[in-house]
């Protein structure tokens, strides 16, 4: 009982959340002469595009490493796949010849939006409907690739242990990169370079036929992804494979000694976070609209990690907060770090490009070793409990 | 075959730049069981300050000083970053590595202003020299020798003195050694005092043969520094040089291949390969002992 309630808070709020979005968003086209906040060209959404694409990759990273106890360093290697999964697959026929330049067009003549715009048309509720379900199947195809790369390493990996498991995933994730970059596979992978082209967030935003945009949905599309993905996620941690991961988490022996299979839990939550990761790299693609292989280094999974130690290893609501303190302090609040800044006339000294990343190196160490527990530790935000505590408030003002 | 001769010279140099940043890596993880992620920065930053000293003193007073500043660096991480984490899960300890590994590139970031700094010719090590037909820099030669040197006085240190029983003692058992009366926190310092001092001759010959260093410079070589000191066996010093000028060569010869091959782009993910091989089927590494907490 208690527990249905719960999930109805949860869903409600989700949903006002994800209208609060829309709202936000198109709040130009109602009220002219709005502050340069407000405006879709502010840092403001810049932050709440990437934060929405990087906290499904923080809880995805979660799931493995603070609900598992399988410390994996191999993150950015799946955010590699799937992007590179949605990228080949959606990228426009009409566009392959120009993307693929260097090695003569790509080696297959497929895209998944033209494929649906054969069967619903490309103008109008048509299009609309080819380019959802396009990218939709594309997400998941991306989520795929990635889950079934991780079903096959780990078989050889997930028999390690702690650091070696750590060091063997970054190791992987290092080779699909290397594999990527190869130009022998150009015509599939375009080699170094990068594939665009493919439908991005500003697709799905809603134009009338002169091209003036209507209904700007361009942040609520990663929004509505993530939260959708980070539920199932939440869904599953609060399953008996949740409770599973948990008590291997805890004790491999005792877990083993209850009848519970650790290398197929260990798989299991494995390839389930390899898949969100996948899904998450396809949506990074989109959020800087196009898929490169240098850009998934180790540093992106280093930072990923830092994120979810911040938020609480072992708290999802942790791992969501944390990435959008951190991204809007990375990309927005702390932006004033790396210019020079006066204050009246004297210059405040240390500000120069690339002081921004030494704070929040040191602010990161800090919480490492003085606040292990991050910001939520393993509890969660509850969504009742931030009711009832503010709700005595409200009557009293009334 | 003088391309195969030139090819061969210069994987043993690389090899014995790893090996001497691996065997900071194995005395390390042989004493805490860390995987120290920081080591490669610090690597990186003894290459920084090599470029920084020999602007403005003579490569004499610098060298030593470079030296010196990196030992005083690997010291101070080891005690701000890692000894308040002692108790705590290992996981916590690679974390608070990486945390440091994230800080050290960053400032090199804002120190450097991003730009990749060339480093500085040292005189008689930048000198080239012609061996059997082909030019090469002296460095190349005097590499190996130079590691040669210094792990046979390492191995003298840790098997015939005090301080390298002490350290033999901890990496058997931690604890014991602890009730035996045995200092752990100046061990583990001497431990990484002694890999960062390794670490920065290794800095000086690489970088001498290397075009430029940028932030991210040491993380690379560190990595494949940890493959080799897993390769060799962790905790074994002979184990880490031997897989360390292995995967040196080899890394050389994938480099050296015709370049219509193009395989170029897989000299760093083959050393991964290597090392996800020999986790699989001999995770105690070539010289290591066997262990049971890996696998």
């Amino acid at each position: 009982m208690v527990q249905k309630k719960r999930s109805y808070t949860a869903l409600i709020g989700i949903t006002v959340l994800l209208l609060f979005v829309i709202l936000l968003e198109n709040l130009g086209n109602f009220i002219p002469g709005l502050p340069q906040v407000l405006t879709p060209t502010s840092p403001l959404f810049t932050v709440l595009k990437k934060a929405a694409v990087y906290s499904l990759v923080a809880v995805s990273m979660n799931l493995l490493n603070g609900f598992t106890g399988l410390f994996s360093l191999g993150q950015a290697g799946f955010m590699l796949l799937g992007a590179y999964t949605y990228a080949i697959l959606t990228v426009p026929t009409a566009q392959k010849e120009q993307v693929y330049y260097l090695f003569e067009g790509c080696a297959f003549d497929f895209s998944l939006v033209d494929m649906f715009e054969g069967i619903f048309g490309n103008h109008g509720a048509g299009g609309a409907i080819a380019m959802i379900l396009a990218c939709l199947l594309a997400l998941i195809l991306a989520g795929c690739v990635a889950g079934f790369f991780a079903y096959l390493i780990g078989f050889p990996v997930l028999r390690l242990k702690s650091d070696y498991l750590a060091i063997a995933t970054l190791g992987f994730a290092e080779i699909l990169r290397a594999i990527f970059q190869w130009q022998k596979l150009g015509k599939v992978t375009n080699g170094a370079n990068m594939i665009k082209g493919f439908p991005t967030f500003t697709n799905f935003n809603i134009t009338d036929s002169s091209g003036a945009v209507i209904l700007r949905l361009s942040t609520f599309v990663p929004f509505l992804i993530s939260s959708l993905c980070i539920v199932v996620i939440v869904l599953l941690i609060n399953s008996s494979y949740g409770r599973a991961f948990k008590s291997i988490r805890d004790d491999e022996v005792a877990a083993e000694a209850m009848g519970i299979s650790l290398f197929k839990h260990k798989m299991l939550s494995f390839v389930i976070s390899s898949f969100f990761a996948g899904v998450g790299g396809a949506l990074f693609a989109m959020y800087v609209a196009n898929a490169q292989a240098k850009a998934f280094t180790s540093v992106m999974t280093y930072e990923i990690l830092l994120i979810v130690v911040i938020g609480g290893i072992g708290s999802v609501s942790g791992s969501v907060l944390a990435t959008f303190l951190y991204v809007a302090c990375s990309e927005w609040w702390l932006r004033f770090l790396d210019s020079e800044q006066y204050i009246g006339n004297i210059k405040v000294p240390l500000l120069r490009n690339g002081f921004r990343m030494v704070v929040f190196s040191v602010v990161i160490m800090v919480i490492v070793l003085f606040f292990s527990q991050g910001i939520m530790g393993n509890r969660e935000i509850s969504l009742g409990a931030l009711i009832r505590k503010f709700s005595p408030k409200k009557e009293r003002k009334q | 075959m003088e391309y195969v001769i030139s090819v061969l010279l210069s994987g043993i140099s690389v090899g014995g730049q790893y090996a001497l940043i691996a065997i900071g890596y194995t005395l390390v993880y042989g004493i805490l069981r860390l995987i120290n992620f920081a080591h490669g920065d610090v690597f990186m930053v003894a290459g920084l300050m090599g470029i920084y000293f020999t602007a403005t003193l003579p490569v004499t007073a610098s060298v030593p000083l470079v030296i010196f500043l990196t030992v005083v660096l690997g010291f101070t991480i080891e005690r701000a970053a890692y000894k308040p984490l002692r108790g705590a899960p290992r996981m916590s300890v690679m974390i608070s590595a990486i945390g440091v590994s994230y800080l050290l590139q960053n400032t090199a970031t804002y120190v450097t202003g991003g730009q990749p700094m060339t480093y500085p010719v040292i005189p008689f090590l930048s000198d080239t020299v012609n061996v059997a037909g082909t030019q090469t820099k002296w460095v190349v030669i005097i590499t190996p020798f130079l590691v040669l040197i210094l792990v046979f006085a390492l191995s003298l240190l840790i098997g015939r003195t005090k301080v390298g029983m002490a350290m033999r003692a901890v990496s058997k058992d931690f604890e014991t050694s602890r009730l035996m009366g045995i200092k752990i926190n100046s061990v583990i310092s001497v431990t990484f005092i002694i890999g960062s001092a390794l670490a920065a001759v290794g800095s000086v010959l690489f970088f001498t043969n290397y075009p430029a260093i940028t932030p991210t410079a040491g993380a690379m070589p560190g990595l494949k520094a940890f493959v080799a000191a897993v390769f060799g066996g962790i905790g074994s010093i002979p184990g880490a040089v031997i897989g360390a000028f292995l995967i040196g060569i080899c890394e050389t010869i994938i480099k050296g291949l015709p370049s219509s091959w193009d395989v170029s782009v897989f000299s760093d993910a083959f050393t991964f390969a290597l090392l996800i091989i020999i986790l699989i089927f001999k995770p105690q590494g070539l010289f290591g002992e066997a262990a049971t907490d890996k696998v």
